[in-house]
Order: structure tokens, then C-alpha cells, then sequence
């Protein structure tokens, strides 16, 4: 009887041990979180990191920009992806934390605003788009499409591309709250698929590859900046790069402090040209010369 | 002397075993206790800002709007009472009929295959049933109702009856084969059908608990996150009706609370709605406790 007790005793002991023995090992995986418009990115810039170096093992993770920036400020995560910039407020939590955040634009999005394919509208200015989601245009046939309610999708607001959008297309306005909050780009084109009148943003990489075609049932939409200017797809890369095309954002990464050790040498691979390629396969565009001089200055 | 010494030890043993029982027993009621204090304690502070009539009584949830942060509850308490009768109008008829068949009708092969099977369906996790709702049910619904998408109230209702289902047909049966056989014996000996000494002699017998499995079941609805928050549209308007996108008081929590900075006004009011979602159990709990109590009077 006595023995049997210990021999339980022991195991718990070992279990415990074990698991404590586990988790320390997931803390010396660099941990990177945040951005859902980035996780697959970053996913696929960490593998082919992970191929050449297989003794920095890491975690990538999604869940929003607002979560991700919420662990970096914790120390719960070395990298966070966001594609928002940070807010004055969450620099200065960080501070309060002991972290000073450094932030890398590692590409360029070029927001798409999508319909189904069976929507004849095929361009819409900023400010419909702004109206439509503050739900003030509630019908297709007031920008030229048939005489339907519009559907609106949309983020959750812990997503950095809600806050994007609502600061610069809705002039930083309440969204309707007819707008449904889905949980993801990915639910979003799900939605605009099936839905005849649906409306949704999400990030160009998941409606169009890198060879320029776009997903099944989905059409993206022109953007122009008023009525008055020409109205640009966010395929076309000379238009994004130039700033043409009214909703392109920069998506970042920032480090808890100036990066040290693989956290480092993982940035300089992404911003290299290797990994400026596999960021353009994955249908985002590489950064700009301007930005990568940024980039340069911090990482010294 | 011997002897003595063996009946003290056996004493000894007999109430300490008596003390671990009462320790278990106690420690469920005090991990409740403190949930609920730890609940009113970060409930509380919320009300420093907002009025508590308004947060009952307002339409418009918006903590992180730009212009005008509102807490307003009323849309998603509706929601959450929309969506969970929806599931037992659905659940309960077939939940019962489920369980009399497999109670009075079946063969017993019938049953001992059926009732495993029913009870493996309570293990299928919610993320799993959500994603059924988007791609089965919800565009099977938009199809029959003529709507242009099926992420509404009516598709979580239909998901949150098949996942109470499992609880109300099992526990309803066990009570049904648990009702004396002599009833049933009486009934038929006295020549009525076996429909109705189903419907008018073990129905009733049982009742307490088919009462007890609904309520289960509703507990389960009312709770439930991850379903309702993939499959409802979380559109935070108040409802209109079945065919409407709805956010629930969980999903709200959900969503938000990953994202909100401690300790601050959205913050404390989330853990307020966690409290209003508590005190809402309870009583439904309460309720079903004391109908309970009543039948089972009756019965006597």
C-alpha cells in the first residue's frame, strides 16, 4: 500500500516536473504574435528562416495587432505583428512596462475592397466606401448597382486592419453596427463569396496570388480617391508603390528594446532580399528604398 | 488491546476520509463564492463611469469608438435570449422525441447503438459546429429564407440546438427508463394505447427529469462562445428578428477582451457583462431547481 503511494507520489513529481521541464522549452522559442493580415507571411518568412538556421526554433501566432502589441507590451512575445502603427497610448504603456518598442515596416498592403463577382459595381470612390460603412448608403442602387441593401463585413476591433480602416476610410467614424464582425480575413471572403450584396476589406494577399489572379467569386474593387481622380486596382504594384492607390498601409513588426541575437538576425533575414521575394509571393508588395533606409538605421 | 487499537485506527481513517469528502464539497461552493466576489469586484469600478441605467437600458455597445464610447447592453441581452429560445424551440421537441423513441419504441439493438452515438456527439467541439455553420448551415439557410447570407440568429439557433441535443435526449431518457415498470404495466392493463400511456402515464412520471435535461441543455445554449461567434455575424445592432446578424453577451467578451488595456473603463465593463451572464444562470439554475422541486411534490 505504502509503496504503490510513493510510486503515485513519485509520478506526480515526475509529471510535474516534465511539464515544467516542457514549458520552459517553449520560452526559448522566439515567440512572434499579433497581425492575422501577417501571420501567414511571417509563418512562411519563419520556415524558410528555420530551413537554413534549425537551431532557432520559433512560434508564430495570430489573433489581431491589438493582441500582439498587448503581449509585447506583457513580455510575453519577442516579435508582435501589427498593421496599424502603434498608438501613443500603447508606446506609453510599454514604457511604463520597461519596454521600448522598436518598429520595422517589413511590407507594404494594399488594402482590397471586395464584392462578389456578381456585383456589377466595379469602382467606388473613398467616400462611398467611408459611407457605406458608417451606414449611411444602405443601397447598391446609390453608387450604381442594383436596388439591393448592402451587406457589410468587416474585423473585430482587435484587428489592426479595423482600426486602419476606420481611421482612413471612414474618417474615423463609427462603423454601422449593422456591419458583421467576422473573425478573420479568411471568414470575410468567405462571406463576400456566398453573400450576392456583401461588401468586405481584407488584405490583397488573400483574394489574389502573387501571378495577379483573384480568388474564385470574388471581385475586387478600383479605389479612387475622390470623383474627380482615376480609380487604381491593388494589383497594380505601380500604383500601390506610388501612393495612387488611396488604401495602402505599411505592416510591422516591433521588438521588445534594439534587437539582439536571433531576433536580430530573423529581421535582417526578412528585410533581405530573399525574404523581400517570398513577402512578393505571398502577394503583399517589398518595401520601398525610403523605408528600408528606416529600416537600416534602427537595426544598427 | 489489539483490537482497540485497530478500531481507533479504523475511526481515525473512517472521519478523515469523512473530512476529505466535506473539504470537496465545501470547495465547490467557495470557488463559486469567489468567482462571483472576484466578478463584482471588477464589475463595480465600471460603474464609476457609466450609468447603470444606461447600460441596461441603451441599444449601443461602442468602447472603442472614435467619437463616442457607449456601453449599452440591451442589444446583446436580447440577442443572447433570442438565439438560446430559438436553440430549445428547436431542441426540445425533438430532444424528447428522440429520447421516447429510444425509451418505448426502439428495439434494444436499436438503442444500444443509437444512444452511444447521440452521446459521442456532445464531444464534437464547438469550433467544429461553428465552422458547420458557415459552410453548411448558413448558406442552406440564406437559400430557403431568400436572404443574401445565413450568418444570422436563426443559424446559431439551429447550431446551439444540435449541440444541447446530446444532454436533453440522453438525460431524458435515462429518466424515461427510469420510471417504474409497474406504471406502465398498470396503464396498458388497463387498455390504453401505448401512445398514450407514452404521452399520459410516462411523460409526466419523468418529468422532473426532461425538466432537468432542458435546462442543462439551456445552461449549455446561454453559455456557449465559439459557435455563436463564428456563426451569428456578431453585428452588435439590435435584432429585428430571426433572420438578423446578432452579437451575444459571450461573444462580446470574447471578441474584446484580448485586445482591452487592464484596468479601464472597457475592461471593468466587460467583467460587468460576465457578471449579468452569471446572475442569468443563476437564476435559470434557481428556477429549474425549484420547478424541480415542485413536480417532485407533486408526484408525492
Amino acid at each position: 500500500m505504502n509503496v504503490r503511494k510513493l510510486i503515485l507520489v513519485g509520478l506526480l513529481c515526475f509529471g510535474l516536473i516534465a511539464s515544467a521541464n516542457t514549458i520552459s522549452a517553449q520560452r526559448n522559442m522566439m515567440q512572434i504574435k499579433g497581425s492575422d493580415t501577417l501571420v501567414n507571411l511571417v509563418q512562411i518568412l519563419a520556415e524558410s528562416y528555420m530551413a537554413k538556421n534549425p537551431r532557432s526554433p520559433m512560434a508564430v501566432l495570430g489573433g489581431g495587432s491589438g493582441t500582439g502589441i498587448a503581449a509585447l507590451i506583457n513580455g510575453t512575445c519577442d516579435i508582435a505583428n501589427h498593421s496599424r502603427a502603434m498608438k501613443e497610448k500603447e508606446i506609453q504603456m510599454a514604457k511604463d512596462n520597461g519596454v521600448t518598442p522598436h518598429t520595422f515596416v517589413i511590407a507594404v498592403d494594399g488594402l482590397s475592397v471586395i464584392v462578389n463577382e456578381g456585383n456589377p459595381v466595379s469602382q467606388l470612390t473613398m467616400d462611398q466606401i467611408g459611407a457605406m460603412f458608417r451606414g449611411e448608403i444602405k443601397n447598391w442602387k446609390e453608387v450604381g448597382g442594383p436596388d439591393k441593401a448592402i451587406s457589410l463585413y468587416g474585423r473585430q476591433s482587435n484587428s489592426g486592419t479595423y482600426v486602419f480602416f476606420q481611421e482612413h476610410v471612414l474618417g474615423n467614424q463609427n462603423y454601422s453596427a449593422d456591419m458583421k464582425r467576422m473573425n478573420g480575413n479568411a471568414q470575410i471572403v468567405e462571406g463576400v463569396t456566398v453573400d450576392k450584396v456583401g461588401i468586405g476589406y481584407v488584405g490583397v494577399a488573400y483574394v489574389a496570388d502573387d501571378q495577379g489572379n483573384v480568388k474564385k467569386g470574388i471581385k475586387i474593387l478600383k479605389v479612387s480617391k475622390d470623383a474627380s481622380s482615376a480609380a487604381y486596382s491593388p494589383l497594380n504594384k505601380a500604383a500601390v508603390d506610388s501612393g495612387d492607390y488611396p488604401i495602402a498601409r505599411g505592416l510591422f513588426q516591433s521588438t521588445a528594446g534594439t534587437p539582439k541575437g536571433a531576433v536580430l538576425d530573423f529581421l535582417k533575414f526578412e528585410l533581405s532580399p530573399e525574404g523581400q521575394d517570398i513577402v512578393e509571393k505571398e502577394g503583399f508588395f517589398p518595401i520601398g528604398s525610403g523605408q528600408m533606409a528606416e529600416n537600416e538605421k534602427k537595426l544598427k | 488491546m489489539i483490537k482497540t487499537k485497530r478500531t481507533s485506527f479504523i475511526r481515525i481513517k473512517e472521519s478523515a476520509i469523512r473530512a476529505f469528502f466535506f473539504t470537496n464539497g465545501i470547495l465547490a461552493v467557495f470557488i463559486l463564492l469567489g468567482i462571483f466576489v472576484f466578478l463584482l469586484y471588477t464589475a463595480i469600478p465600471a460603474f464609476r463611469e457609466i450609468d447603470i441605467k444606461e447600460f441596461f437600458t441603451s441599444k449601443n455597445w461602442n468602447p472603442s469608438s472614435p467619437v463616442k464610447e457607449e456601453y449599452g447592453i440591451l442589444s446583446m441581452i436580447v440577442s443572447t435570449f433570442l438565439v438560446t429560445m430559438g436553440a430549445l424551440v428547436i431542441a426540445v421537441p425533438i430532444g424528447i422525441g428522440v429520447a421516447s423513441y429510444l425509451s418505448d419504441v426502439a428495439h434494444w439493438k436499436v438503442r444500444e447503438i443509437l444512444k452511444p452515438i447521440i452521446e459521442i456527439l456532445a464531444g464534437i467541439p464547438s469550433v467544429v459546429i461553428g465552422f458547420l455553420g458557415i459552410v453548411l448551415f448558413g448558406p442552406a439557410i440564406a437559400k430557403i429564407t431568400g436572404q443574401s447570407h445565413g450568418l444570422n440568429a436563426l443559424n446559431g439557433s439551429i447550431l446551439l440546438a444540435v449541440m444541447a441535443l446530446p444532454t436533453i435526449i440522453s438525460i431524458s431518457e435515462d429518466s424515461l427508463a427510469a420510471v417504474p415498470r409497474s406504471y406502465r404495466e398498470a396503464s396498458l392493463a388497463l387498455g390504453a394505447s401505448r401512445w398514450q400511456t407514452l404521452i399520459r402515464v410516462k411523460i409526466p412520471a419523468a418529468l422532473s427529469g426532461i425538466i432537468a435535461a432542458v435546462m442543462l441543455g439551456m445552461g449549455r445554449a446561454i453559455g456557449e462562445t465559439m459557435t455563436v461567434l463564428m456563426a451569428t455575424g456578431n453585428a452588435p445592432a439590435f435584432p429585428s428578428g430571426f433572420l438578423s446578424s446578432i452579437r451575444t453577451m459571450t461573444a462580446t467578451i470574447a471578441i474584446e477582451l484580448g485586445e482591452v488595456p487592464y484596468y479601464t473603463t472597457h475592461y471593468y465593463a466587460l467583467f460587468a457583462i460576465g457578471l449579468v451572464l452569471f446572475i442569468i444562470t443563476f437564476f435559470v439554475n434557481l428556477i429549474s431547481d425549484l420547478v424541480l422541486h415542485k413536480f417532485q411534490e407533486r408526484e408525492l
